[in-house]
């Protein structure tokens, strides 16, 4: 579909910043099996981060970018956090408007889209950390699923407040020693893939970032499900390695060692049987891309 | 996409769009009897609203409900009841982010939880029209009316506005959409009433057809682009001005509140037309006077009359925009007085502080009467206050 919409008008091309002239000339808006492998070799949608050197979110985020299956009639909604500071350079419209009512924001936006373009596809995809997931936004996370709202819910869980200094979050694990739990944090890491999957949610996936296929597979199929069926949801892991005392270099091993048998975020998927018979329907179109097993 | 090229086209409900001028001044009105909620209903009923998001809580339930009345006879184009005022008015933002026109309305309690979504809804540049039925916000637990709300949003960069009567509250609230929904303006506006005395009594009320309807949003005249991907995405900022510890990111913060503050500012011209000015005056040339917003204006008026009769003139200063303030009319209205009373339903007496804020020589206003806690102010109570006042001056005259 269209680059029609970002085209530059001719006559102002050279003034425009070279960026937005390589997302029009390479850009991946409508290209047919769009994903990962699209990172380094096309325009990516997200221009530049600014994460710590090394940050798994960093790195999850080009990810989920290059694998939306529908960019250009995607809107994006964030939260306060680390992805706030990623959100001003995406190529994707998205909102930050406070810290935790990102499925409320994406509740109303939906529902306007749904009115206001009738005949045509507008994917809503929530982006935002575990604080604002799982602590503050609790109540509107789960008030979205029970209410069926038709959007991705994507929570980067890195199992504290990173972007307040470190402090103790919902997802971080039992017993771990960070500010505002001086002790020890004295309660289990929240099961929320669990909790989504009791509340309504159709495609429930916890995994690291290590795996692209994995990530793009998940991505992809839980946008498509909350486009016809109802919510979705996925928690990935992007450990951060700054207050979990890592080096930049480590933030990979960090994710694998995380995700092994047994291990807190080893490979859960969840498919509700209205969704599995949606994705029957939608089969053949994913064939055209290979997948890799890990 | 011009809102006038739908002047004359029908809408799903087969309702006929018209200017929004002839269905304020022009189309033939008819008598109503009706509620302050059941007004709601039928201004949003001529409203080509397209989303409306509730939540209950006294007194604004009612009329909440009754949009969702309109939404299933296909006046509203998506409603539904959120789970609690902070996450409604996010989903409200939302809604707006999409290009859509929103309505919804609170009370109270929940105003101030869904407080901190307000001065996001003004730098978003979200035209969202908020309807507050204004009640006690104390502790302990109170449903009864109370305009101390309305004193606690004032410095949210939203337009405020109240309304006395039923008729006020009608138009108020379609006029809103249009000042509101200006590209020079294009902010969120409060339009609030007086929880009970407005919402929950019968009132004589000129209502013109329900076969008229103000043109719809026309999202693409908002200054900022709307979420919804119709436009190219904005992007290629290499600093988020978030949290940037440096001169250009605080420049841009404290010039982007300049400019909605000054936004606010320009919706004085489109309210001034539509509203027939920013405050109404009645005998300002009298030394005494009474300047107000809301029922307390009602009372107020209730009150000179009394004291007309017994030889006491008395001048009216009715408010009916709290933001933008009318410094400079109210300035001109009270130049020849000598007191001015502010009658007020609450206890923190925040429009005493406004008027004196913008007068000269502001020992003349005289802060009170206050009732607050769902009392009410009968006439006599202003009557009683300002013979008091006025014997005072007097003895103090004599002294002198």
């Amino acid at each position: 579909m269209s680059k029609e919409k970002i085209k530059i008008n001719t006559e102002f091309y050279d003034i425009m910043p070279v960026e937005y002239q390589e997302l029009v000339e390479e850009g991946t808006y409508g290209k047919e099996g769009r994903g990962w492998k699209d990172v380094g070799e096309s325009k990516e949608l997200i221009e530049e981060h600014s994460l710590c050197a090394g940050c798994p979110e960093s790195i999850a985020f080009r990810y989920v970018l290059a694998c939306l299956p529908n960019p250009e009639d995607t809107i994006m909604v964030g939260s306060t956090g680390c992805t706030s500071l990623v959100f001003p350079h995406v190529a994707v419209h998205n909102i930050h408007s406070l810290f935790g009512n990102q499925n409320a924001v994406a509740s109303g936006l939906k529902r306007a889209l749904s009115y206001r373009f009738p005949d045509k596809v507008k994917d809503v995809v929530v982006l935002a950390g575990d604080g604002a997931t799982v602590d503050i936004g609790l109540d509107m996370t789960l008030q979205s699923w029970f209410r069926q709202e038709k959007f991705t819910t994507i929570c980067f869980d890195n199992e504290l407040y990173a972007n307040t200094g470190g402090q103790s979050s919902g997802l971080m694990q039992k017993g771990f020693v960070a500010k505002m739990a001086p002790a020890g944090k004295k309660f289990e890491k929240v099961n929320l893939p669990e909790i989504a999957k009791v509340s309504g949610c159709h495609y429930v996936a916890k995994m690291t970032v290590s795996k692209p296929n994995r990530v793009e597979k998940a991505i992809r199929q839980a946008i498509l499900i909350a486009r016809e069926i109802g919510p979705t949801y996925i928690q990935l892991y992007t450990p951060c390695i700054l207050e979990i005392g890592k080096q930049m270099m480590e933030g990979l091993q960090e994710m694998r060692d995380s995700e092994g048998p047994n291990k807190r975020f080893e490979f859960e998927e969840y498919i509700s049987e209205e969704a599995k018979a949606y994705l029957k329907t939608v089969a053949p179109k994913k064939k055209k891309r290979k997948e890799i097993s890990a | 996409m011009e809102s006038n090229s739908q002047i004359g086209t029908y809408n799903k409900k087969g309702q006929k769009i018209v200017d929004p001028d002839y269905l304020f001044y022009e189309a033939p009105r008819e008598h109503f009897f009706m509620t302050g909620s059941e007004v709601v209903r039928e201004a949003i009923r001529r409203a080509s609203v397209d989303v409306s998001i509730s939540y209950p809580i006294t007194p604004q339930s009612e009329a909440a409900a009754m949009v969702g009345d309109l939404w299933v006879e296909g006046y509203v184009g998506e409603y539904f009841r959120g789970e609690n005022e902070f996450a409604v008015m996010g989903e409200c933002a939302g809604a707006s982010f999409g290009g859509a026109r929103v309505f919804t309305t609170t009370s109270g309690p929940g105003t101030l939880r869904a407080y901190e979504n307000f001065p996001m809804w003004v730098g978003s540049r979200l035209p969202i029209m908020l309807n507050m039925m204004v009640r006690g916000v104390n502790s302990p637990l109170s449903i009864q009316p109370d305009t101390l709300e309305i004193g606690l949003i004032i410095d949210t960069g939203m337009l405020i506005w109240h309304a006395e009567s039923a008729q006020d509250f009608f138009d108020y609230l379609l006029k809103g959409f249009i000042v509101a929904e200006q590209p020079d303006v294009h902010l969120p506006i409060a339009v609030c009433i007086d929880g009970f005395f407005v919402s929950h009594t019968k009132d004589d009320v000129l209502i013109p057809s329900a076969d008229l309807a103000l043109p719809t949003y026309n999202p693409y005249k908002n200054p900022m682009p709307v979420m919804d991907m119709e436009v190219p995405p904005v992007r290629m900022m290499r600093d988020p001005f978030v949290m940037k510890s440096n001169y250009i990111s605080y420049a841009t913060q404290a010039s982007w509140q300049q400019e909605t503050r000054a936004a606010c500012e320009r919706s004085r011209k489109h309210t001034i037309r539509l509203l027939g000015g920013l405050i109404e005056e009645e005998n300002t040339d009298e030394e005494i006077l009474i300047v107000s917003s809301g029922t307390a204006v009602a009372q107020g008026r209730e009150a000179a009359r009394l004291l007309a009769e017994e030889g006491i003139k008395i001048g009216i200063v009715k408010i009916k925009t709290i933001r933008p303030f009318p410094y400079e009319e109210v300035r001109q209205a009270t130049k020849n007085a000598k007191i001015i009373f502010v009658p007020e339903f609450n206890v923190a007496g925040w429009m005493a502080r406004e008027i004196k804020a913008a007068i000269p020589d502001n020992q003349r206003v005289v802060e009170g009467p206050h009732v607050a806690g769902g009392m009410t102010m009968p006439p006599e109570v202003i009557v009683e206050e300002i013979k008091r006042v006025l014997a005072q001056r007097k003895e103090t005259t004599t002294h002198v």
